[in-house]
């Protein structure tokens, strides 16, 4: 196993769609500076699945926030496409970084405005794009979108967000991630305020669309056998660090790390004895 | 062993300003034993909550009951008169830790605070000192840190948050601890210390008897020796914890057992698929088997009758069950 730290540094960033170079993010400063993402380095590639696994204050929010362009680090650099994120900001704007990265949250019940009709929200989508398609492709595109992610386009658009359940809430934020035509996804807890029986139902979803759109995704979770389920490569987070990395399936059947280890066997299972 | 709580044909709804009822609980029967930890299961919305409302006693408008009784160690509790519950049920006979509990502590008072109110409400003879007294030495027993009590709520962890109140809630020793989603909002670390805890307190006999409300299924099969199913309503399946997790018989519990996503060697293999579609509006719920609309078995009966057939041994509410034992 290589440990991403020891590619740091300037590490050639061939074919990454997203790398993070030392990336860092402290809070506060001096006596109460809290080192919340320490020096990361990974490299993601095009049509990759990866999950970033974590408990809460491992940093993996912090990272993903980082990685979207919302929070600036403190130290390091985010790369997409070989770009320097924050170079690339001034050149096209974050609406313009947006267009490319997209996100889907934890709370799909927060996402939505909830004076709008469906039909707006995902309109609303295109406020990205400095040229708007025509308006006859727009409304296409969305409801292209919508049947995608198995839903019924007819009846969702007069929809308001109160008439929906939070799997289908989710879904629709799938989808107007989708309206964007991003190549990169990062998926905070998508589906973690989702019941058990419909969280099958839109990873398979987000899978499809890897496959069928080529887009590379990045969950960020706390659960790592939704992460096992979904990503090739896994990257377990401790203390603001990547501690592990590696295919999903080696992680699983032989983790290294004394952290991954206990994550591991903290977690109850059907089959396995949960030793308290 | 003996019945601590028997609900019969329990239906509580929720009135809403247009007058409609939204049948939360509609006709649940169910028993718990002393010493026996009951899990109840379900989706949200299917009412497991609305269930433990009742039989935490708290039950609040605009919820209300309809019909059917609960009876506690023998008498009705639904008869009880709000004081007299207050007094001498709450807190000393059944007490609960409600969903969120962790976060709804008051973030200006000091841990301690809290044991005493829970203490002195019940115990008014007894001084506030004496009230802190008995707090630490119950934290000291079950292997808590005693100066938690100094602590204010946003010094704790979640983990050890969750822990407080849960042995807080328990100071009285009551014999029915109801628990609601105590570790959804936790980490697997810290999800599993607060079970341990749990486990103690019955261990220790503070506790008699945990009903423990969640939507894991993974979680009871570590802890509860009977599993309730609930789907929109009503009662799917129940029974012993073994029987429903590695032989479930009803389509609703077999989708649920096959919806979970466990970190383990195999599962990237076959596709996950859940349970496609959502529960039925409960305000208008079909006549029929409520899980009908998504059952990947149903058959033409189960639109028209609510399954009345109990499986001999197990409860398993089902139709497909009574034409599979009719074939026979």
């Amino acid at each position: 196993m290589v440990l991403a730290t020891a590619r740091a540094g300037n590490g050639s960033l061939d074919g990454a769609i997203l790398a993070a170079r030392d990336l860092t993010r402290v809070f506060g400063a001096g006596r109460h500076a809290n080192v919340a993402v320490d020096r990361l380095n990974f490299d993601i590639k095009a049509g990759e699945t990866v999950a970033l696994i974590g408990e809460s204050g491992s940093g993996k929010t912090t990272t993903g926030r980082m990685l979207l362009g919302l929070m600036p680090p403190t130290g390091g650099t985010v790369y997409y496409r070989g770009a320097d994120l924050a170079d690339f900001r001034k050149r096209h704007g974050l609406k313009g970084y947006w267009r490319h990265v997209q996100a889907v949250f934890q709370d799909p019940f927060a996402s939505f405005n909830n004076f709008y009709s469906v039909k707006r929200c995902m309109m609303n989508a295109y406020k990205l794009f400095p040229q708007k398609p025509p308006p006859a492709e727009r409304l296409a595109r969305v409801r292209e979108a919508i049947a995608m992610v198995g839903l019924d386009v007819d009846d969702m658009l007069s929809k308001y967000p109160h008439q929906l359940s939070g799997g289908q809430r989710q879904r629709l934020m799938i989808a107007r991630a989708l309206v964007i035509q991003p190549s990169v996804l990062i998926a905070d807890e998508p589906t973690s305020m989702i019941d058990a029986s419909s969280r099958a139902a839109i990873l398979n979803i987000l899978l499809e669309l890897r496959q069928r759109l080529g887009i590379t995704i990045i969950f960020i979770t706390h659960d790592i056998g939704m992460a096992y389920y979904t990503s090739d490569r896994l990257f377990i987070m401790h203390q603001g660090k990547i501690v592990e990395e590696g295919p999903a399936d080696e992680i699983i059947r032989r983790p290294q790390h004394a952290y991954t280890k206990r994550l591991l066997a903290d977690v109850p299972t059907l089959q396995r004895e949960w030793i308290l | 062993m003996t019945t601590l709580l028997e609900v019969k044909n329990l239906k509580a709804y929720y009135q809403t300003p247009a007058g409609d009822d939204v049948r939360a609980v509609d006709g649940v029967s169910l028993g718990l034993s002393e010493g026996e930890v009951l899990g109840i299961a379900g989706e949200s919305g299917c009412g497991k909550t609305t269930l433990a409302q009742v039989l935490a006693l708290t039950v609040r408008k605009p919820l209300y009951i309809k019909e059917g009784t609960v009876w506690l160690e023998g008498q009705d509790a639904l008869a009880l008169d709000q004081e007299t519950m207050r007094r001498d049920i709450l807190g000393k006979t059944i007490s609960t830790v409600p969903q969120g509990a962790m976060n709804s502590l008051n973030p200006t008072l000091r841990v301690r605070n809290l044991a005493i109110d829970v203490i002195r409400d019940h115990y008014p003879q007894i001084t506030r000192a004496e009230a802190v007294e008995r707090a630490r030495e119950r934290l000291e027993l079950l292997g808590l840190p005693s100066r938690v009590l100094d602590s204010y709520p946003h010094q704790l962890s979640g983990g050890m948050k969750q822990r407080v109140i849960t042995v807080i809630s328990t100071l009285l020793n009551p014999k029915l601890l109801i628990v609601d989603e105590p570790t959804s909002a936790l980490d697997v670390s810290s999800q599993k210390v607060v079970i341990k805890l749990l486990l103690e307190l019955l261990e220790k006999e503070i506790i008699r008897s945990i009903v423990f409300i969640t939507h894991e299924l993974p979680l009871l099969r570590h802890v509860a020796d009977r599993i309730a199913i609930m789907y929109a309503g009503k009662l799917a399946e129940l029974g012993r914890m073994e029987e429903l997790i590695f032989s479930p018989k009803h389509p609703y519990t077999q989708g649920l057992v096959g919806s979970i996503l466990s970190p383990e060697p195999g599962l990237r293999e076959h596709k996950v698929v859940g349970i496609p579609g959502r529960p039925p509006d409960m305000k208008r719920p079909p006549p029929g088997c409520r899980f009908g609309e998504r059952c990947p078995e149903r058959l033409a009966i189960c639109a028209q009758e609510p399954p009345a057939f109990e499986l001999q041994g197990r409860e398993v509410w089902c139709w497909l069950l009574q034409e599979q034992v009719m074939a026979r």
